[in-house]
Protein backbone atom coordinates (compact mmCIF):
# COMPACT_ATOMS: atom_id res chain seq x y z
CA UNK A 1 0.00 0.00 0.00
CA UNK A 2 1.24 3.16 -1.14
CA UNK A 3 1.09 5.82 1.88
CA UNK A 4 1.54 9.41 0.89
CA UNK A 5 3.23 12.03 2.84
CA UNK A 6 1.06 14.68 3.05
CA UNK A 7 2.78 17.72 1.06
CA UNK A 8 0.28 20.74 1.67
CA UNK A 9 1.24 21.42 5.23
CA UNK A 10 1.90 24.91 5.25
CA UNK A 11 4.56 26.06 7.95
CA UNK A 12 1.54 28.22 9.67
CA UNK A 13 -0.04 25.26 10.39
CA UNK A 14 2.55 23.28 12.46
CA UNK A 15 2.54 23.89 15.94
CA UNK A 16 4.94 26.71 17.25
CA UNK A 17 7.38 25.08 19.49
CA UNK A 18 6.71 27.35 22.22
CA UNK A 19 3.33 25.97 22.11
CA UNK A 20 4.14 22.56 21.69
CA UNK A 21 6.35 23.15 24.51
CA UNK A 22 3.51 24.59 26.55
CA UNK A 23 1.93 21.47 26.04
CA UNK A 24 3.87 20.26 29.58
CA UNK A 25 1.78 23.24 31.33
CA UNK A 26 -1.34 21.86 29.86
CA UNK A 27 0.03 17.98 31.54
CA UNK A 28 0.49 19.59 34.82
CA UNK A 29 -2.61 21.02 34.78
CA UNK A 30 -4.41 17.86 33.38
CA UNK A 31 -2.81 16.44 36.30
CA UNK A 32 -3.42 18.56 38.80
CA UNK A 33 -6.90 17.99 37.90
CA UNK A 34 -6.59 14.34 38.59
CA UNK A 35 -6.79 12.98 35.01
CA UNK A 36 -4.98 9.98 34.48
CA UNK A 37 -1.61 10.02 33.93
CA UNK A 38 -1.38 7.56 31.24
CA UNK A 39 -3.13 9.88 29.48
CA UNK A 40 -0.66 12.34 30.06
CA UNK A 41 2.03 10.04 28.98
CA UNK A 42 0.24 9.00 25.52
CA UNK A 43 0.05 12.87 24.93
CA UNK A 44 3.60 13.69 25.69
CA UNK A 45 4.75 11.73 22.77
CA UNK A 46 7.24 9.24 25.18
CA UNK A 47 5.26 5.99 26.06
CA UNK A 48 7.22 5.91 29.69
CA UNK A 49 7.21 9.83 30.46
CA UNK A 50 4.66 10.79 32.40
CA UNK A 51 4.97 14.09 34.08
CA UNK A 52 5.62 15.05 37.78
CA UNK A 53 4.32 18.04 40.41
CA UNK A 54 7.07 19.01 42.04
CA UNK A 55 7.57 22.35 43.68
CA UNK A 56 10.60 24.92 43.03
CA UNK A 57 13.40 24.38 45.52
CA UNK A 58 15.89 27.73 47.27
CA UNK A 59 18.64 25.33 46.21
CA UNK A 60 18.33 25.47 42.93
CA UNK A 61 20.39 26.93 40.88
CA UNK A 62 18.65 29.81 38.76
CA UNK A 63 21.77 31.87 36.72
CA UNK A 64 22.30 29.57 34.32
CA UNK A 65 21.25 28.25 31.42
CA UNK A 66 19.53 24.62 31.62
CA UNK A 67 20.81 22.40 28.99
CA UNK A 68 18.63 21.31 26.69
CA UNK A 69 16.81 17.87 27.19
CA UNK A 70 17.95 16.64 24.04
CA UNK A 71 21.74 16.97 24.97
CA UNK A 72 20.53 15.41 28.41
CA UNK A 73 19.14 12.15 27.18
CA UNK A 74 21.15 11.51 24.75
CA UNK A 75 25.03 12.26 26.14
CA UNK A 76 25.08 9.46 28.81
CA UNK A 77 27.46 7.26 30.18
CA UNK A 78 25.52 4.12 31.50
CA UNK A 79 28.30 1.58 30.86
CA UNK A 80 25.44 -0.91 31.32
CA UNK A 81 24.37 -0.18 28.01
CA UNK A 82 27.28 0.01 26.49
CA UNK A 83 30.30 2.43 26.58
CA UNK A 84 29.38 5.10 23.77
CA UNK A 85 27.44 7.82 25.11
CA UNK A 86 24.82 7.49 22.06
CA UNK A 87 24.54 3.72 23.49
CA UNK A 88 22.03 4.22 26.90
CA UNK A 89 19.66 6.52 24.27
CA UNK A 90 20.39 3.56 21.79
CA UNK A 91 19.49 0.67 24.27
CA UNK A 92 17.87 2.10 27.28
CA UNK A 93 14.23 1.32 26.01
CA UNK A 94 14.63 -2.01 26.25
CA UNK A 95 14.83 -2.08 30.42
CA UNK A 96 11.89 -2.56 32.36
CA UNK A 97 11.37 0.29 34.98
CA UNK A 98 8.07 -0.86 36.57
CA UNK A 99 7.43 -2.47 38.63
CA UNK A 100 10.73 -1.82 40.97
CA UNK A 101 11.87 -2.02 44.17
CA UNK A 102 14.28 -0.33 45.77
CA UNK A 103 15.10 -2.28 49.18
CA UNK A 104 16.93 -0.59 52.31
CA UNK A 105 19.27 -2.63 54.57
CA UNK A 106 22.22 -3.11 56.52
CA UNK A 107 22.24 -1.15 59.64
CA UNK A 108 18.92 0.59 60.10
CA UNK A 109 16.30 -0.63 62.34
CA UNK A 110 13.27 -0.20 60.01
CA UNK A 111 14.57 -1.67 56.81
CA UNK A 112 12.15 -1.65 53.45
CA UNK A 113 11.77 -3.32 50.51
CA UNK A 114 9.87 -0.14 48.60
CA UNK A 115 7.87 -0.59 45.88
CA UNK A 116 9.09 2.64 43.58
CA UNK A 117 5.31 3.85 43.42
CA UNK A 118 4.97 3.44 47.58
CA UNK A 119 7.99 5.65 47.84
CA UNK A 120 7.43 8.66 45.31
CA UNK A 121 3.96 8.26 46.99
CA UNK A 122 5.27 9.06 50.53
CA UNK A 123 7.44 12.35 49.56
CA UNK A 124 6.93 15.30 48.40
CA UNK A 125 8.64 16.02 45.10
CA UNK A 126 11.27 19.34 44.06
CA UNK A 127 12.59 20.74 41.56
CA UNK A 128 16.26 20.82 41.81
CA UNK A 129 18.18 22.23 39.12
CA UNK A 130 21.77 21.45 39.60
CA UNK A 131 25.04 21.64 37.62
CA UNK A 132 26.59 18.13 36.62
CA UNK A 133 30.14 18.43 36.17
CA UNK A 134 31.57 14.43 34.60
CA UNK A 135 34.79 13.53 35.58
CA UNK A 136 35.31 13.83 31.86
CA UNK A 137 35.52 16.93 31.82
CA UNK A 138 32.28 18.25 30.54
CA UNK A 139 29.20 19.61 32.18
CA UNK A 140 25.53 20.43 32.35
CA UNK A 141 22.74 22.20 34.38
CA UNK A 142 19.73 19.68 34.69
CA UNK A 143 16.53 20.13 36.39
CA UNK A 144 15.77 17.28 38.61
CA UNK A 145 12.68 16.10 39.92
CA UNK A 146 13.27 14.54 43.36
CA UNK A 147 13.75 14.37 47.20
CA UNK A 148 16.27 14.37 49.82
CA UNK A 149 17.93 11.30 50.34
CA UNK A 150 17.96 12.13 54.16
CA UNK A 151 13.98 11.72 53.94
CA UNK A 152 14.74 8.25 53.39
CA UNK A 153 17.37 7.51 55.46
CA UNK A 154 15.68 8.69 58.35
CA UNK A 155 12.96 7.05 57.93
CA UNK A 156 14.98 4.18 57.95
CA UNK A 157 16.49 4.83 61.17
CA UNK A 158 19.85 4.19 60.61
CA UNK A 159 22.04 2.85 63.84
CA UNK A 160 24.68 4.47 65.66
CA UNK A 161 27.34 2.58 63.98
CA UNK A 162 26.28 2.93 60.41
CA UNK A 163 28.68 5.59 58.81
CA UNK A 164 28.71 5.09 55.00
CA UNK A 165 25.80 4.55 52.95
CA UNK A 166 26.00 2.00 50.04
CA UNK A 167 24.09 2.19 46.67
CA UNK A 168 23.28 -0.15 44.00
CA UNK A 169 22.48 -0.29 40.15
CA UNK A 170 19.86 -2.89 38.50
CA UNK A 171 21.40 -5.76 37.38
CA UNK A 172 20.13 -7.26 34.51
CA UNK A 173 21.61 -8.76 31.55
CA UNK A 174 18.60 -9.70 29.21
CA UNK A 175 17.38 -6.26 29.18
CA UNK A 176 21.27 -4.16 29.77
CA UNK A 177 23.73 -4.80 26.80
CA UNK A 178 26.70 -3.79 28.64
CA UNK A 179 26.17 -6.55 31.09
CA UNK A 180 25.99 -9.44 28.86
CA UNK A 181 28.61 -10.72 26.40
CA UNK A 182 32.24 -10.55 25.52
CA UNK A 183 32.81 -6.69 26.06
CA UNK A 184 31.88 -5.89 29.61
CA UNK A 185 33.67 -3.15 31.03
CA UNK A 186 32.80 -2.92 34.66
CA UNK A 187 31.96 -5.43 37.28
CA UNK A 188 28.28 -5.51 38.24
CA UNK A 189 26.53 -4.15 39.87
CA UNK A 190 27.55 -0.50 39.65
CA UNK A 191 28.19 0.28 43.42
CA UNK A 192 28.60 3.81 44.69
CA UNK A 193 28.65 4.95 48.18
CA UNK A 194 28.43 8.30 50.59
CA UNK A 195 29.91 8.72 53.71
CA UNK A 196 26.63 9.14 55.90
CA UNK A 197 26.75 12.91 56.73
CA UNK A 198 27.48 13.27 53.03
CA UNK A 199 24.29 11.33 52.30
CA UNK A 200 22.27 13.09 54.65
CA UNK A 201 23.30 16.66 53.32
CA UNK A 202 20.40 18.20 51.85
CA UNK A 203 21.69 19.04 48.74
CA UNK A 204 21.67 15.26 48.13
CA UNK A 205 18.77 14.24 46.53
CA UNK A 206 17.35 10.66 44.98
CA UNK A 207 15.68 12.05 41.37
CA UNK A 208 12.63 10.51 39.44
CA UNK A 209 12.60 13.19 36.66
CA UNK A 210 13.72 15.32 35.02
CA UNK A 211 12.14 18.52 32.97
CA UNK A 212 9.14 17.74 35.09
CA UNK A 213 8.35 14.55 33.91
CA UNK A 214 9.70 11.07 34.68
CA UNK A 215 13.30 9.99 34.85
CA UNK A 216 14.18 8.56 30.67
CA UNK A 217 15.63 5.61 30.93
CA UNK A 218 18.98 6.25 29.81
CA UNK A 219 19.26 9.15 32.84
CA UNK A 220 18.64 6.58 35.41
CA UNK A 221 15.11 5.22 35.79
CA UNK A 222 12.99 4.88 37.76
CA UNK A 223 15.35 6.24 40.62
CA UNK A 224 18.44 7.35 40.83
CA UNK A 225 21.19 9.40 43.26
CA UNK A 226 22.35 12.98 42.49
CA UNK A 227 25.25 14.48 44.32
CA UNK A 228 25.82 17.59 42.68
CA UNK A 229 29.11 18.74 44.26
CA UNK A 230 30.94 15.36 42.99
CA UNK A 231 32.00 13.80 39.41
CA UNK A 232 29.00 12.34 37.68
CA UNK A 233 29.76 9.19 37.69
CA UNK A 234 29.13 9.29 42.30
CA UNK A 235 25.13 9.47 40.90
CA UNK A 236 24.64 6.30 40.58
CA UNK A 237 21.85 5.34 38.35
CA UNK A 238 18.66 3.16 38.45
CA UNK A 239 19.23 2.06 42.30
CA UNK A 240 17.53 -1.29 43.50
CA UNK A 241 19.70 -1.28 47.01
CA UNK A 242 20.73 1.04 49.79
CA UNK A 243 22.33 -0.25 52.97
CA UNK A 244 23.87 1.20 55.74
CA UNK A 245 27.47 0.16 56.37
CA UNK A 246 30.04 0.59 59.05
CA UNK A 247 33.12 0.28 57.13
CA UNK A 248 33.82 2.84 53.58
CA UNK A 249 32.14 0.15 50.94
CA UNK A 250 33.97 -0.39 47.83
CA UNK A 251 32.74 1.77 44.76
CA UNK A 252 33.23 0.82 41.37
CA UNK A 253 35.30 3.00 38.99
CA UNK A 254 37.89 3.12 42.42
CA UNK A 255 38.23 -0.55 42.43
CA UNK A 256 38.72 -0.64 38.62
CA UNK A 257 41.21 1.70 39.04
CA UNK A 258 42.04 3.18 42.26
CA UNK A 259 45.18 5.35 41.10
CA UNK A 260 42.77 7.54 39.31
CA UNK A 261 38.87 7.18 41.25
CA UNK A 262 38.93 7.75 45.23
CA UNK A 263 36.04 7.36 47.28
CA UNK A 264 35.56 11.40 47.43
CA UNK A 265 35.64 12.37 43.83
CA UNK A 266 34.10 15.74 44.97
CA UNK A 267 34.55 18.07 41.95
CA UNK A 268 38.05 20.29 42.50
CA UNK A 269 39.70 22.11 39.92
CA UNK A 270 43.09 21.71 41.75
CA UNK A 271 43.71 18.11 41.98
CA UNK A 272 43.82 16.80 37.99
CA UNK A 273 42.71 13.74 37.21
CA UNK A 274 46.10 11.34 35.90
CA UNK A 275 44.93 11.56 32.38
CA UNK A 276 43.74 14.95 32.11
CA UNK A 277 43.53 18.11 33.68
CA UNK A 278 40.07 19.20 36.30
CA UNK A 279 40.38 23.15 36.05
CA UNK A 280 38.52 23.59 33.03
CA UNK A 281 35.03 21.96 31.71
CA UNK A 282 33.22 22.71 28.65
CA UNK A 283 29.58 23.12 29.27
CA UNK A 284 27.47 21.29 26.90
CA UNK A 285 25.16 23.08 24.47
CA UNK A 286 27.00 26.04 24.78
CA UNK A 287 28.56 27.19 21.88
CA UNK A 288 28.04 24.46 19.43
CA UNK A 289 31.71 23.61 17.38
CA UNK A 290 33.45 26.72 18.98
CA UNK A 291 32.02 27.20 22.41
CA UNK A 292 34.83 27.92 25.21
CA UNK A 293 36.43 25.78 28.08
CA UNK A 294 34.97 27.70 31.52
CA UNK A 295 36.61 27.04 34.64
CA UNK A 296 35.47 24.36 37.10
CA UNK A 297 34.13 25.83 40.52
CA UNK A 298 35.48 24.02 43.31
CA UNK A 299 32.73 21.68 44.82
CA UNK A 300 31.32 22.43 41.56
CA UNK A 301 29.88 25.54 43.10
CA UNK A 302 28.40 24.31 45.80
CA UNK A 303 30.95 25.21 48.43
CA UNK A 304 29.13 27.26 50.56
CA UNK A 305 27.00 24.84 51.50
CA UNK A 306 29.32 21.32 51.62
CA UNK A 307 32.84 22.84 52.36
CA UNK A 308 31.95 22.01 55.93
CA UNK A 309 31.81 18.23 55.76
CA UNK A 310 35.36 18.23 54.53
CA UNK A 311 37.09 20.40 57.74
CA UNK A 312 40.33 19.48 58.22
CA UNK A 313 40.54 16.98 54.92
CA UNK A 314 43.25 16.73 53.12
CA UNK A 315 41.32 16.89 49.66
CA UNK A 316 44.43 15.95 47.90
CA UNK A 317 45.07 12.60 49.51
CA UNK A 318 41.12 12.26 49.65
CA UNK A 319 40.39 12.79 45.92
CA UNK B 1 43.77 28.79 -21.83
CA UNK B 2 46.62 29.76 -19.24
CA UNK B 3 44.56 29.83 -15.87
CA UNK B 4 43.25 26.08 -16.88
CA UNK B 5 46.29 24.72 -17.55
CA UNK B 6 47.74 26.03 -14.04
CA UNK B 7 44.68 24.72 -12.64
CA UNK B 8 45.67 21.68 -14.45
CA UNK B 9 49.38 21.41 -12.85
CA UNK B 10 48.28 22.84 -9.78
CA UNK B 11 45.61 19.73 -9.13
CA UNK B 12 48.57 17.82 -10.58
CA UNK B 13 50.76 18.84 -7.99
CA UNK B 14 48.27 18.14 -4.98
CA UNK B 15 46.86 14.98 -6.13
CA UNK B 16 49.08 13.48 -8.56
CA UNK B 17 48.61 12.47 -12.41
CA UNK B 18 46.87 8.78 -11.61
CA UNK B 19 43.12 9.03 -11.61
CA UNK B 20 42.83 6.39 -8.91
CA UNK B 21 45.09 8.38 -6.64
CA UNK B 22 43.02 11.48 -7.10
CA UNK B 23 40.27 9.59 -6.38
CA UNK B 24 41.69 8.41 -3.03
CA UNK B 25 42.58 12.07 -2.03
CA UNK B 26 39.24 13.24 -2.93
CA UNK B 27 37.25 10.22 -1.35
CA UNK B 28 39.16 10.20 1.78
CA UNK B 29 38.76 13.45 2.49
CA UNK B 30 34.94 13.18 2.29
CA UNK B 31 34.44 12.14 6.14
CA UNK B 32 36.72 15.33 7.14
CA UNK B 33 34.30 17.79 5.00
CA UNK B 34 30.86 15.99 6.06
CA UNK B 35 31.95 15.76 9.78
CA UNK B 36 32.79 19.03 9.69
CA UNK B 37 29.55 19.93 7.84
CA UNK B 38 28.03 18.28 10.42
CA UNK B 39 29.50 20.25 12.87
CA UNK B 40 28.97 22.97 11.50
CA UNK B 41 25.30 22.79 11.28
CA UNK B 42 24.32 21.24 14.78
CA UNK B 43 24.18 18.04 14.06
CA UNK B 44 27.25 16.27 15.60
CA UNK B 45 24.89 15.97 18.84
CA UNK B 46 25.35 17.25 22.53
CA UNK B 47 29.12 17.54 22.50
CA UNK B 48 30.15 18.48 18.82
CA UNK B 49 33.93 19.41 19.16
CA UNK B 50 34.78 16.19 21.10
CA UNK B 51 32.78 14.15 18.01
CA UNK B 52 34.54 16.38 15.85
CA UNK B 53 37.65 15.57 17.29
CA UNK B 54 37.58 11.66 17.48
CA UNK B 55 35.89 11.44 14.26
CA UNK B 56 39.24 12.72 12.82
CA UNK B 57 41.45 11.02 15.02
CA UNK B 58 39.72 7.62 14.57
CA UNK B 59 39.93 8.44 10.53
CA UNK B 60 43.85 9.16 11.08
CA UNK B 61 44.40 5.69 12.60
CA UNK B 62 42.49 3.81 10.17
CA UNK B 63 44.15 5.23 6.96
CA UNK B 64 47.45 4.53 9.24
CA UNK B 65 46.26 0.74 9.28
CA UNK B 66 45.31 0.92 6.11
CA UNK B 67 48.62 1.85 4.65
CA UNK B 68 49.65 -0.72 7.34
CA UNK B 69 48.07 -3.37 5.53
CA UNK B 70 49.01 -2.92 2.22
CA UNK B 71 52.34 -5.29 2.17
CA UNK B 72 51.00 -8.18 4.19
CA UNK B 73 47.72 -8.34 1.77
CA UNK B 74 50.10 -8.56 -1.38
CA UNK B 75 51.77 -11.33 0.90
CA UNK B 76 49.22 -13.23 1.22
CA UNK B 77 47.89 -13.16 -2.10
CA UNK B 78 45.72 -10.12 -2.58
CA UNK B 79 46.03 -7.33 -4.87
CA UNK B 80 49.06 -5.16 -4.75
CA UNK B 81 47.83 -1.29 -3.92
CA UNK B 82 51.90 -0.15 -3.34
CA UNK B 83 50.97 2.41 -5.84
CA UNK B 84 48.04 3.71 -3.42
CA UNK B 85 50.39 3.25 -0.26
CA UNK B 86 51.84 6.72 -0.16
CA UNK B 87 48.48 8.39 -0.93
CA UNK B 88 46.87 6.71 1.88
CA UNK B 89 49.63 7.09 4.39
CA UNK B 90 49.51 10.71 3.75
CA UNK B 91 45.89 10.95 4.10
CA UNK B 92 46.84 9.34 7.51
CA UNK B 93 48.66 11.98 8.55
CA UNK B 94 46.22 15.07 7.18
CA UNK B 95 43.70 13.37 9.86
CA UNK B 96 46.61 13.51 12.27
CA UNK B 97 46.62 17.53 11.67
CA UNK B 98 43.16 18.13 11.78
CA UNK B 99 42.87 16.20 14.71
CA UNK B 100 45.57 18.00 16.76
CA UNK B 101 44.15 21.40 15.07
CA UNK B 102 40.76 21.11 16.65
CA UNK B 103 42.44 19.91 19.77
CA UNK B 104 44.90 22.75 20.00
CA UNK B 105 42.37 25.27 18.59
CA UNK B 106 38.53 24.53 19.56
CA UNK B 107 38.92 22.19 22.60
CA UNK B 108 42.32 24.38 24.55
CA UNK B 109 41.76 27.65 22.89
CA UNK B 110 45.12 28.12 22.20
CA UNK B 111 45.85 27.89 25.95
CA UNK B 112 49.97 27.37 25.33
CA UNK B 113 50.31 26.94 28.87
CA UNK B 114 47.30 24.41 29.43
CA UNK B 115 48.75 22.73 26.32
CA UNK B 116 51.91 22.29 27.08
CA UNK B 117 50.85 21.23 30.68
CA UNK B 118 48.32 18.40 28.92
CA UNK B 119 51.27 17.72 26.99
CA UNK B 120 54.20 16.47 29.58
CA UNK B 121 51.59 15.84 32.57
CA UNK B 122 48.86 13.27 30.81
CA UNK B 123 50.39 10.42 28.94
CA UNK B 124 47.74 9.92 26.50
CA UNK B 125 48.69 13.24 25.35
CA UNK B 126 52.05 12.99 25.37
CA UNK B 127 51.76 9.48 23.57
CA UNK B 128 49.26 10.61 20.71
CA UNK B 129 51.60 13.78 20.22
CA UNK B 130 54.92 11.76 19.69
CA UNK B 131 52.44 9.52 17.21
CA UNK B 132 52.44 13.17 15.34
CA UNK B 133 55.81 14.37 15.98
CA UNK B 134 57.16 11.04 14.26
CA UNK B 135 54.39 11.60 11.18
CA UNK B 136 55.75 14.80 10.28
CA UNK B 137 59.15 14.02 8.71
CA UNK B 138 57.36 10.68 7.29
CA UNK B 139 54.81 13.12 5.86
CA UNK B 140 57.61 15.37 4.48
CA UNK B 141 59.78 12.97 2.73
CA UNK B 142 56.79 11.46 1.10
CA UNK B 143 57.59 12.35 -2.27
CA UNK B 144 59.77 11.05 -5.44
CA UNK B 145 62.27 14.12 -5.17
CA UNK B 146 63.03 13.02 -1.42
CA UNK B 147 63.59 9.47 -2.14
CA UNK B 148 66.16 10.63 -4.76
CA UNK B 149 68.02 12.64 -2.43
CA UNK B 150 68.17 9.95 0.43
CA UNK B 151 68.82 6.86 -1.55
CA UNK B 152 65.77 4.24 -1.47
CA UNK B 153 67.72 2.45 1.80
CA UNK B 154 67.87 5.00 4.01
CA UNK B 155 64.39 6.68 2.98
CA UNK B 156 62.60 2.53 3.42
CA UNK B 157 64.96 2.74 6.97
CA UNK B 158 63.09 6.16 8.05
CA UNK B 159 59.68 5.35 6.83
CA UNK B 160 59.92 1.89 9.28
CA UNK B 161 59.23 4.66 12.22
CA UNK B 162 55.71 4.80 11.12
CA UNK B 163 55.53 0.91 12.60
CA UNK B 164 56.52 3.06 16.59
CA UNK B 165 53.94 6.08 15.00
CA UNK B 166 50.91 3.81 14.37
CA UNK B 167 51.65 1.55 17.47
CA UNK B 168 51.50 4.55 19.56
CA UNK B 169 48.58 6.04 17.64
CA UNK B 170 46.88 2.65 18.84
CA UNK B 171 48.14 3.57 22.51
CA UNK B 172 47.09 6.69 22.58
CA UNK B 173 43.06 5.63 21.83
CA UNK B 174 43.17 2.94 24.22
CA UNK B 175 44.80 5.20 27.04
CA UNK B 176 41.97 7.71 26.42
CA UNK B 177 38.91 5.28 27.42
CA UNK B 178 38.21 4.89 31.12
CA UNK B 179 37.83 1.00 31.16
CA UNK B 180 40.00 -0.67 28.95
CA UNK B 181 37.91 -3.10 28.47
CA UNK B 182 36.26 -0.90 25.80
CA UNK B 183 35.12 -2.81 21.77
CA UNK B 184 36.68 0.27 19.69
CA UNK B 185 39.76 0.64 20.88
CA UNK B 186 40.78 -2.75 21.91
CA UNK B 187 39.90 -3.54 18.66
CA UNK B 188 42.01 -1.19 16.76
CA UNK B 189 45.02 -1.97 19.02
CA UNK B 190 44.53 -5.77 18.06
CA UNK B 191 44.50 -5.08 14.47
CA UNK B 192 47.92 -2.70 14.25
CA UNK B 193 49.38 -5.54 16.84
CA UNK B 194 48.63 -8.14 13.85
CA UNK B 195 49.90 -6.12 11.46
CA UNK B 196 53.22 -5.58 13.05
CA UNK B 197 53.41 -9.02 14.28
CA UNK B 198 53.00 -10.14 10.46
CA UNK B 199 55.91 -7.42 9.71
CA UNK B 200 58.17 -9.63 12.35
CA UNK B 201 57.03 -13.25 10.76
CA UNK B 202 58.37 -11.59 7.15
CA UNK B 203 61.49 -10.75 9.00
CA UNK B 204 61.63 -13.72 10.77
CA UNK B 205 61.72 -15.86 7.88
CA UNK B 206 63.98 -13.98 5.63
CA UNK B 207 66.42 -13.40 7.90
CA UNK B 208 66.41 -15.69 11.19
CA UNK B 209 65.37 -19.05 9.17
CA UNK B 210 66.62 -18.54 5.79
CA UNK B 211 65.55 -21.58 3.45
CA UNK B 212 68.34 -22.95 1.92
CA UNK B 213 68.62 -22.00 -1.95
CA UNK B 214 67.83 -24.47 -4.22
CA UNK B 215 70.55 -25.66 -5.69
CA UNK B 216 70.53 -25.98 -9.15
CA UNK B 217 71.13 -29.69 -10.41
CA UNK B 218 70.86 -30.51 -14.09
CA UNK B 219 67.47 -31.96 -15.06
CA UNK B 220 68.02 -35.23 -15.81
CA UNK B 221 66.73 -37.06 -18.59
CA UNK B 222 63.96 -39.19 -17.21
CA UNK B 223 62.76 -35.59 -15.46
Amino acid sequence: MLIRRPSDIAPSEITPRDVYLRRREFLAGAAALGLSSGLSALLSGNAQAAPLTAEPSPLSTTDEEKTPLASITSYNNFYEFGTDKGDPARHAQRLTTSPWKVKIDGLVNKGADYDFNDLIKSSRLEERIYRMRCVEGWSMVIPWVGFPLAEVLKRADPQASAKYVAFETVVRPSEMPGQSGFFQPLDWPYREGLRLDEAMHPLAILAVGLYGETLPNQNGAPIRLVVPWKYGFKSIKSVVRISLVEKEPPITWKSQNAREYGFYSNVNPQVDHPRWSQATERRIGEGGLFGKRRPTLMFNGYGEQVAGLYAGLDLKANY
Amino acid sequence: MAARQASAGLSRLLLGADPVRRAIYILGMVPAVWTFYLGLTDQLGADPQNTLERTLGLWALRFLIAALAVTPLRRLGGPSLIRYRRAIGLLGFYYACLHLTVYLVLDQGLDLAAIWADIVKRPYITVGMLAFTILVPLAATSNNAMIRRLGARAWQRLHKLVYVATAAAAIHFVMLVKSWWTPEPAIYATLVAALLLMRFWFYAQKRLWPKPRPVSRPVSAEG
